[in-house]
């Protein structure tokens, strides 16, 4: 028998996979094709306090194994998130994640104030990594100081356990997630996308309206092991780790590298039925390595031996 | 709602960079809305990473069989025309909101006006409304006289005009010049085409009518909200400032959206 289940914090999970934010709405367009009570739990779109337009079109463009997004935070504002999208995930007995962005700290503060108190909320994940948007986001992603400063303030008034989203758009990606370690994070979610860019030939002009876009799919994935290789080195908290994930193999190296749990992004634009199928080939694919506990793997890649349950065929 | 591998039964080069292909499969008699696409991966791996929509051209309940019809512009549908005979294709769909038929009554006139790839999807529409009892009129908008196809086709459903915009065959010029010479004695009209085409097909239509958008897309399903567009003041869904091309169109009445 294998073991999927994974306990962090806030979160009991029957599998340690679910959707990143961003990329699966608030749950209901793929709700249509499958049960997400199969899921290990479901990040939901990022939160504003006011509702949000975005940018313009276009606000996605293809690249070599990935893709640039600058949707730049679009969504329908917290008040019509607590009157609709909550209320229709109770259904579902799955932890839930509600990822919470903003212009300023008190934006910050309110929404992930508010969004704490509601019953069926498991986790928050601050989002201090989006790069597509003007003000907010990176911001206070992008300075060691700013990020311990606000994950403090949102630890203060959250009712739920607190996850920072990391940007890998920083020279230092260790120091940011010891910096909100220290100010009390339960956990980490990283890595954001990676900034970028992809330009027409034929106009001369950036594909993507807002010119710069977010970078995903497998080709950041060697990004993300790398810094998840180091962060999990270095901090005591778990993380909940993605960049590009496409097959059950993807997620054992997650895992390895030092992930608690994984998120799936770009990979259900490719395939929506791409988390119940991960789940269940990743089940497979733990039987085939003889690995029958997802939590004796974590961090293999840097733990030493003896520390590392090793389980025998 | 589905994903399933499609076999291919057929594919030619109608024109010049434009073709047609038939794919077979069970999804196929969900297929029943003229105006929805199908997301189609084009490789097996992860290079190219996205689906690619394609508007449905036509589909044979009988035969199980679905028709698009598409350029080969880009490295994605390019891969697609290097496709045969009884290879597969993953295909997702159908997808979208097509166009509503039930606005137009036995005995009634539709105006159904295409510029190039964006001609496909009315064919579809054509052939329901024929069975409907409406009459079709059509205007196909083409650059020059080689680049033209489906005229045949559309011929055999009702008038038609085709333009070019070099005078190398039909009505010389856009199809707006046609819609203008024409009798426009019609009780709605469907469109689909580039958005400037879109934009002066709605200033000189004479009645209400729908319009087909097309964008990039992500998921295809109305989650990434990559495929957005802006809702007029005047229509109302919820109070939404937006629509999604996937989800909420990729047909929309003139006038829905900003266009």
């Amino acid at each position: 028998m294998i073991n999927m289940n994974r306990e962090l914090p806030g979160l009991s999970m029957k599998n340690p996979v679910m959707p990143a934010s961003g990329c699966f709405g608030f749950g209901q367009e793929y709700a249509r094709f499958y049960d997400l009570n199969k899921l290990g739990a479901i990040t939901v779109k990022a939160v504003t306090a006011e509702e949000r337009a975005g940018n313009p079109v276009p606000r996605v463009a293809e690249t070599e194994s990935g893709m640039l997004n600058a949707i730049g935070l679009q969504n329908p504002g917290l008040e019509h998130v607590l009157q609709h999208e909550l209320p229709w995930l109770e259904q579902y007995d799955i932890p839930v994640i509600v990822n919470v962005a903003g212009n300023t700290m008190e934006d910050y503060i309110y929404v992930s104030e508010t969004v704490s108190r509601v019953k069926n909320v498991s986790a928050l994940e601050l989002n201090i990594s989006c790069p597509n948007v003007k003000v907010g986001g990176i911001q206070f992603g992008s300075d060691p100081a700013i990020a311990a400063e606000l994950t403090k303030k949102v630890k203060a008034v959250s009712q739920v356990p607190v996850y920072v989203k990391l940007s890998p758009n920083v020279t230092d990606i260790v120091e940011m997630a010891k910096a909100v370690e220290e100010a009390g994070a339960d956990g980490l979610s990283m890595i954001n996308t990676l900034l970028g860019m992809k330009i027409d030939i034929n106009t001369g002009k950036p594909v993507i309206a807002n010119r710069t876009g977010g970078l995903s799919g497998p080709a950041i994935k060697p990004v993300a092991v790398r810094m998840i290789y180091q962060v999990s080195q270095a901090v005591d908290i778990p993380i909940i780790g993605m960049g590009g994930i496409h097959t059950a193999d993807d997620i054992l190296e997650f895992l390895m590298a030092g992930a608690s749990a994984v998120a799936i992004g770009t990979a259900n634009f490719v395939n929506p039925f791409a988390c119940p199928e991960l789940i269940s080939s990743l089940e497979t694919r733990m039987a085939e390595l003889g690995i029958d506990d997802v939590e004796s793997i974590v961090g293999r890649s840097w733990k030493t031996c003896s520390s590392v349950s090793l389980s025998s065929r | 709602m589905i994903v399933e591998q499609l076999r291919i039964t057929g594919q030619e080069e109608i024109a010049p960079r434009i073709y047609r292909m038939t794919l077979k499969g069970d999804s196929v008699q969900t297929m029943t809305e003229p105006g929805q696409f199908v997301h189609v991966k084009v490789s097996d791996g992860i290079d190219p990473l996205l689906r690619r929509p394609i508007s449905i051209c036509d589909v044979s309940q009988d035969k199980q069989e679905l028709t698009i019809i598409y350029r080969a512009e880009g490295r994605g549908t390019r891969l697609l025309a290097a496709k045969k005979t009884d290879d597969t294709l993953d295909v997702l769909g159908p997808l979208g909101q097509g166009f509503p038929l039930d606005s137009l009554q036995k005995g009634s006139t539709a105006l159904l006006v295409g510029g190039g790839v964006g001609i496909p999807p009315l064919y579809y529409l054509a052939k329901k409304l024929v069975k409907r009892g409406v009459n079709v009129r059509t205007i196909l908008g083409f650059r020059q006289s080689e680049d033209i196809f489906l005229e045949k086709e559309f011929r055999e459903l009702g008038d038609i005009v085709v333009t070019t915009e070099d005078g190398s065959k039909g009505v010389h010029g856009f199809v707006t010049d046609a819609m203008n010479q024409a009798d426009k004695s019609y009780d709605s009209f469907f469109t689909c085409g580039p958005v400037p085409m879109l934009r002066a097909v709605k200033a000189a239509a004479a009645s209400d009518g729908f319009i087909s958008l097309e964008e990039r897309m992500g998921c295809g399903v109305g989650a990434c909200l990559a495929c957005v567009c802006e809702a007029s003041d005047a229509s109302s869904q919820e109070g939404k400032k937006y629509r999604k091309i996937c989800s909420d169109g990729p047909v929309f009445r003139a006038g829905e959206v900003v266009i």
